[in-house]
């Protein structure tokens, strides 16, 4: 490929691009468009792979496209470092990024059912939306436990554990309906948060990191063990589904689709879900929101800071650092809840030491202490391992027996490493303050502390 | 002469780590309004008799004793010390053992603020927000405890309102007012160093204690300094306790000096006394030849 023209304008860059997948086609009619095999009378034929040379095309395009805008933006700021490629917006982009976002997420059902049909929406909002909201959820409450209060906790999936099987154990046991569930859920995983931050109030940094890493797996070793109550690894079966206000989800004379006079479909069940985690998210976002301009928000700041300082102007940083475990704790406990009566079947293997790693990682990803950051590192890993899954055509290059997802966690490291080159300090690095007297400046990363435990 | 109105009284304040005694049987006061200064060379221990102060440590033996609203009574003194308790309520206010107090509780109480040797900010939260997280119990209580704000009942709003406005008066002292909304970490040094003691006094204190508050300051910044501590005391009414090395500072503001070597007090009295002292002169100076001479024959006896 040539360098880039010195001054570069849209249609000049899609004429290029254009010209790229032109080259493209041409190469790969006579390499990838026909394929030889044998046939069962030991003949040869002809497979035609179209989709394949369409996908070769495509990928030609976009990656041409991509490398003349980024050469653009880079040529823009007087040949600037590759480390200042991030998107620098004004302040208000952010709020504005984040309605359209909800908005869309609000309509997400509908696109899905209108593009995918009925049989694929399932997919689309079940794999995507939901996981993703899961982890955004999740994302979230760790983000007020590492991004704020900075203190590094590696076992956070033992609250979503915790969530999880309190819902599961109340629903079985005494036939409690999700609703309440949900709140106790949330309850006792903040209550657990508590217990997790008495005995780790004095350490900090690598210590208080391997501490909340064993209470993780403390937990996890408790439910494979304690196989009366937990079952083991065979897991819990049969939870409780969420009710639409009382109206189960299925098919019998009572069910949602009998009252509102549909035809049965198990898509109300799963668009009924995706609204519920998308409100559960939303709800904890603000929270978090609210939190952080109160007292208790800024405290928690200010301990991340200096910890010190904190105690020098009066600020309990025990009961500080208790409240900002136990909430976080606490949506945890609402997601794993959630998670249980989503699933109807829970096992320890689904709240291993990954999934805390997972979790940590879309906030260091996302940048800490940004909500906006988290959720969009959320849906670029979860969103992405999904992704992995749809990749058949990779098939067609690969041979039939490679499988995309086996390199979800290769992939998935790279990008890693690749992003905190790119941006040390997460994809959103600045910070917004709380409160102003006169203009709203985020503050740049480089003056933020990341806490030291 | 009336009574001196004593604020925070030192009494046989030791404080060992392992074998060093940091600080050996220290005995001092502070007045009520006063500015008190705290110097001695490097390593005489000022910094400890600080922490121990102000609950960052806990010191070996001793009482401090902090009082507002007037003057403490020895009988109330002694009671208190008696009877197990941290602080009662006297005639006049309130008596505090510091001693027997967590930190954040010698600030939120007992109304004693500090700051620190190495400038201690939050350096990547905004000026304004350093000043409105000093205000951190008082609106934690307007807040409810977290509760009521969160749903936005009560009177949160309101006490936000004065909370920025009282950050705002000290910004508008300081002369930083423009800078409200910028990182404290992207100020300049001088500019931090005062910011951290309006951050100390928008604790509302009773006894600030400065730890270097014009180190690594230029002559015209530690003039400017000089004064603005002058005012803490004057129109505050705040009792001052100063830890300095530069003496041009210490000796035009200071209403009292305590010199300290190696632990020990070695002087205490007003400026001019403690400059004259033969002691203090030694501990700073050196001793003179002829005493050198003389100390070698006592031990040549």
């Amino acid at each position: 490929m040539s360098a880039p023209a010195s001054t570069l304008t849209i249609p000049g860059a899609v004429r290029d691009a254009l010209k790229v997948g032109l080259i493209t086609l041409g190469l790969s009619i006579p390499i990838l468009a026909v394929r030889t095999d044998q046939n069962l009378s030991n003949q040869i034929v002809l497979l035609p792979r179209w989709g394949l040379v369409a996908s070769a095309v495509g990928i030609a395009i976009a990656v041409r496209l991509a490398y003349l805008l980024l050469a653009a933006v880079r040529q823009a700021r007087g040949g600037a470092l590759i480390g200042s490629l991030g998107v620098r917006l004004p302040a208000q982009a952010g709020t504005m990024f984040a309605r359209a976002a909800v908005v869309f997420l609000f309509l997400y059902p509908v696109i899905a059912l209108s593009l995918a049909g009925t049989g694929g929406a399932v997919k689309w909002i079940d794999n995507f939306g939901i996981q993703i909201l899961i982890f955004i959820m999740l994302g979230w409450g760790l983000n007020i436990v590492v991004g704020l209060a900075g203190l590094l906790d590696l076992g956070y999936v033992a609250f979503y554990a915790v969530g999880a099987y309190t819902t599961a154990l109340l629903g079985k046991t005494f036939g409690l309906s999700f609703w309440l569930c949900l709140p106790l859920a949330g309850i006792l995983a903040a209550f657990w948060g508590i217990i997790l931050g008495f005995p780790v109030l004095r350490l900090r940094g690598d210590y208080l990191a391997i501490v909340t890493l064993a209470f993780g797996e403390i937990i996890r070793l408790v439910l494979i063990n304690w196989v009366p109550v937990t079952n083991g690894y065979a897991g819990i079966t049969g939870i409780p589904r969420p009710s639409f206000f009382g109206v189960p989800f299925n098919a019998s004379d009572q069910g949602f689709s009998a009252v509102f006079g549909l035809p049965f479909s198990p898509l109300y069940r799963t668009v009924f879900l995706f609204y519920l985690i998308l409100l559960l998210a939303l709800l904890t976002n603000w929270v978090t929101l609210r939190l952080r301009r109160l007292p208790v928000g800024r405290a928690w700041e200010a301990l991340r800071e200096d910890e010190i300082a904190c105690r020098a102007l009066g600020i309990n940083t025990t009961s500080t650092k208790l409240t900002a475990f136990a909430i976080g704790a606490g949506f945890g406990g609402f997601a794993g809840s959630f998670f249980a009566a989503r699933q109807g079947f829970i096992s320890p293997e689904s709240f291993t030491f990954m999934e805390s790693a997972v979790i940590l990682a879309i906030v260091v990803l996302g940048g800490m202490g940004s909500q906006v950051g988290v959720a969009i590192a959320a849906v670029l890993m979860i969103g992405g391992t999904e992704i992995l899954r749809e990749l058949d055509w990779m098939k067609e290059i690969f041979g039939s027996g490679f499988d995309p997802t086996q390199y979800r966690m290769l992939l998935f490291g790279l990008a890693m490493v690749l992003i905190m080159v790119w941006r040390p300090r997460g994809l959103v690095s600045t910070r917004e303050p709380s409160i102003f007297l006169s203009e709203r400046r985020a503050v740049s990363g480089a003056h933020v502390r990341e806490g030291h435990g | 002469m009336a009574p001196r109105d004593v604020v925070l009284e030192v009494e046989h304040l030791s404080m060992r780590f392992g074998g060093l005694v940091a600080v050996n049987d220290l005995s001092f006061s502070a007045a009520r309004g006063d500015i008190t200064a705290l110097i001695g060379p490097n390593g005489a221990g000022k910094t400890t008799v600080f922490n121990c102060i102000t609950g960052f440590y806990k010191p070996t033996s001793g009482r401090i004793t902090m009082s507002l609203g007037g003057p403490a009574e020895p009988n109330d003194v002694a009671a208190l010390t008696a009877s197990g308790n941290r602080a009662m309520r006297t005639a006049r206010g309130q008596l505090f053992l510091l001693e027997r107090m967590p930190d954040y509780e010698i600030t939120a109480r007992a109304k004693v603020a500090r700051t620190f040797q190495n400038i201690r900010l939050f350096p990547g939260m905004t000026v304004l927000e350093n000043l409105i997280v000093a205000q951190h119990n008082a609106l934690m209580i307007a807040s409810g405890y977290t509760v009521k704000g969160l749903f936005g009942f009560g009177s949160y709003q309101r006490a936000e309102a004065d909370a920025v406005a009282l950050a705002r008066s000290w910004l508008d002292r300081l002369g930083l007012t423009a800078r409200a909304d910028d990182a404290a970490g992207a100020l300049a040094y001088g500019d931090q160093r005062r910011l951290e003691i309006a951050r100390a006094m928008c604790t509302g204190p009773e006894l600030l204690c400065l730890d270097e508050p014009a180190a690594g300051l230029n002559p015209r910044e530690s003039s400017e300094l000089k004064d603005f501590i002058r005012s803490i005391a004057r129109d505050h009414g705040t009792s001052v306790l100063l830890i300095e090395h530069d003496m041009s500072v210490v000796m035009e503001i200071s209403d009292k000096v305590v010199v300290l070597e190696y632990g020990i007090k070695i002087a205490d009295g007003s400026p001019e006394a403690v400059r004259n002292d033969p002691k203090v002169i030694a501990a700073y100076l050196g001793v003179e030849d002829d005493a050198v001479a003389e100390a070698e024959a006592e031990i040549a006896q």
